[in-house]
């Protein structure tokens, strides 16, 4: 599960983790009282259907504002460490 | 005159008046911040050479007769809304360096209103928290007891309004993060509609729940703040192109043959006596206003903080997905390979509680598990939005109490995040919902410990929710306190 969030844990953390989220997902049962068979998901909180809008360019970004955060950057790109080996 | 004391409506009138000038509130604001911060730390990031120079700009335009609803008043931002130029941190070490490239559309609306901003208030980090206790850059401590937590997630914003360190502020609210505070803090806080106020540019953490709204002194500057804020913004996807009312115009009517519902659910054992003594007596005023309440049920109230804490964990172990190290915030050096160097960042970036909420979402969204947690959830939640359509067809609001007991002290939940996550229990519904909430101050402990009665009402009656706190405020028949600070 941790790799699958992307996190590393030490085994300290592994063992207090593994009981809290124990006893939150136990919490969790409480919602097998109830009967949904018959019950669509809720998706959003209020009636919304879709929000379109005109296909028109807007203002954007630029590269520059772009990179200006970034931790690592080369020329027009975000740099990462090597992805292929 | 201590003038950062006063509200945004007295400061208004002394603008017009030509009593003061906008530069003289901001001094007076950011003079408080440097006697009281140390104390309280509100703010993360003060930006006092920008609020001057704000406050000029709004002189001038005094001057000129082109004033705003906020003209010249200094209003504190939390610091998960995106001000350009101006850092913004979530409370995280993640974010530490990131500067914003453009103004969160409720940050645009501010200034255009003529609003000074003050600064970036704390929060718990990424706004997943009950205490500002989790934020990387300190707790901040309730100014009317330092040794208690504000509330949180928007502690530091309910903080600098209750401290006079501002005169409002802007909070975000996924589970009661700008109710619960507000009333610890002894403030007015407005989780308004889901879809009222534009969420662009806010860090988004449970994004079916996310809303941002005021933490003011009184229920008119509430009304007047979201004056400023509310409106449809094309940038947002769950926007509402519905019309907004003018909502100061429901300031000083009356209630008079309101039925206001007590749902029995939010009665619970555990309740402090003396927050259900004070609410007790806010029934009592809604009463005396010419309101008839009586009793309701919304049964699936007991759910809420199951449906809650599945839920806005899922939504936010996707949406923090994004804190990678590459595009922008922190990244952990020294790993060569792209794997390696995201779990590195994250696992140094994101403190315990966000990390808590990454793993009970990755969990309940996860293959095999996503029907047990994630979709029971939200089918739960389907019933409990039920439970509050059925009830407005009977009130035109609902009264609870807006936490189950006074502020907590430091320190005390923070081993033992199911009892944090409880502390949400009378919030959370409203979010679930997509209602509109509001807390009010309805009282104090005998030690001294603000109190406050929330107010609920059906989807776009925030002007209904302004109307209702107004009359209770004009009524309830205490005399407001400030901390002595």
């Amino acid at each position: 599960m941790a790799h699958l969030a992307r996190l590393n844990f030490s085994e300290g953390e592994k063992e207090t983790y593994t009981s809290q989220l124990n006893e939150i997902l136990m919490y969790m049962d409480i919602l097998n009282k109830i009967d949904t068979s018959d019950v669509a998901p809720m998706t959003h909180a209020i009636s919304l259907i879709n929000a379109f809008r005109d296909d028109v360019n807007g203002e954007s970004l630029g590269t520059d504002r772009s990179l200006a955060n970034a931790p690592e950057e080369a020329g027009d790109c975000f740099k990462v460490p090597r992805v292929i080996d | 005159m201590e003038l950062n004391r006063l509200t945004i409506h007295e400061l208004s009138d002394l603008l017009k008046e030509g009593k003061t000038t906008s530069v003289e509130i901001t001094e007076s604001v950011l003079k408080r911040i440097e006697a009281a911060d140390e104390r309280v730390n509100a703010y993360i990031t003060v930006t006092k050479e920008r609020a001057l120079e704000m406050a000029e700009s709004a002189d001038r335009d005094i001057r000129e007769g082109k004033t705003g609803g906020l003209t010249g008043i200094p209003v504190a931002v939390k610091d998960n809304m995106c001000t350009e130029g101006v850092t913004t941190t979530c409370g995280s070490h993640m974010l530490e360096n990131f500067v914003p490239p453009y103004d969160a559309t409720v940050v645009r609306k501010l200034k255009e209103a003529g609003a000074v901003v003050t600064g970036k208030t704390n929060l718990d980090e990424f706004a997943m928290g009950s205490s500002t206790e989790t934020s990387y850059y300190g707790i901040t401590r309730n100014p009317w007891d330092l040794e208690r937590v504000p509330g949180g997630s928007s502690g530091g914003s309910a903080a600098a309004v209750a401290s006079d360190e501002c005169i409002a502020a802007l909070g975000s609210d996924t589970g009661g993060s700008i109710r619960q505070p507000a009333a610890h803090c002894g403030t007015v806080g407005m989780k308004p509609t889901y879809g009222r106020v534009s969420r662009y540019g806010l860090v988004a953490f449970a994004s079916s729940l996310d809303q941002i709204g005021p933490i003011t002194k009184d229920v008119e500057d509430c009304a007047i703040m979201m004056n400023a804020i509310a409106g449809y913004d094309a940038n947002e996807a769950t926007s509402v192109p519905e019309q907004v009312s003018d909502y100061r115009d429901f300031v000083s009517r009356d209630i008079e043959g309101w039925t206001v519902g007590i749902p029995k659910e939010y009665f619970i054992d555990g309740i402090d006596p003396e927050v259900l003594s004070s609410v007790n007596n806010a029934i009592k005023t809604m009463e005396a206003c010419g309101a008839t309440c009586r009793e309701i049920s919304l049964p699936h109230t007991e759910y809420c903080v199951a449906i809650y804490y599945i839920i806005a964990p899922s939504e936010a172990s996707s949406n923090l997905a994004r804190y990678d190290g590459v595009r922008y915030g922190f990244r952990q050096k020294g790993e060569e390979d792209l794997l390696d160097m995201y779990k590195a960042t994250r696992s140094a970036g994101f403190g315990a509680e966000v990390k808590r909420r990454i793993m009970i979402g990755t969990y309940a969204l996860s293959s095999g598990y996503y029907d047990a947690y994630y979709k029971k959830a939200s089918q739960v939640r389907m019933l409990l939005r039920n439970d509050f359509d059925e009830a407005f067809k009977t009130c035109d609001i609902i009264l609870t109490p807006t936490t189950p007991t006074p502020a907590f002290t430091i320190g005390e939940k923070m081993d033992d995040p199911l009892r944090m996550y409880l502390s949400d229990i009378f919030t959370l519904s409203t979010n679930l919902a997509g209602v509109p909430g509001i807390a009010v101050p309805c009282g104090y402990t005998e030690k001294g410990l603000p109190l406050g009665v929330q107010f609920m009402a059906s989807h776009f009656e925030e002007g209904k929710l302004i109307q209702a706190a107004s009359a209770f405020e004009r009524n309830a028949g205490f005399t407001k306190r400030r901390p002595e600070l």
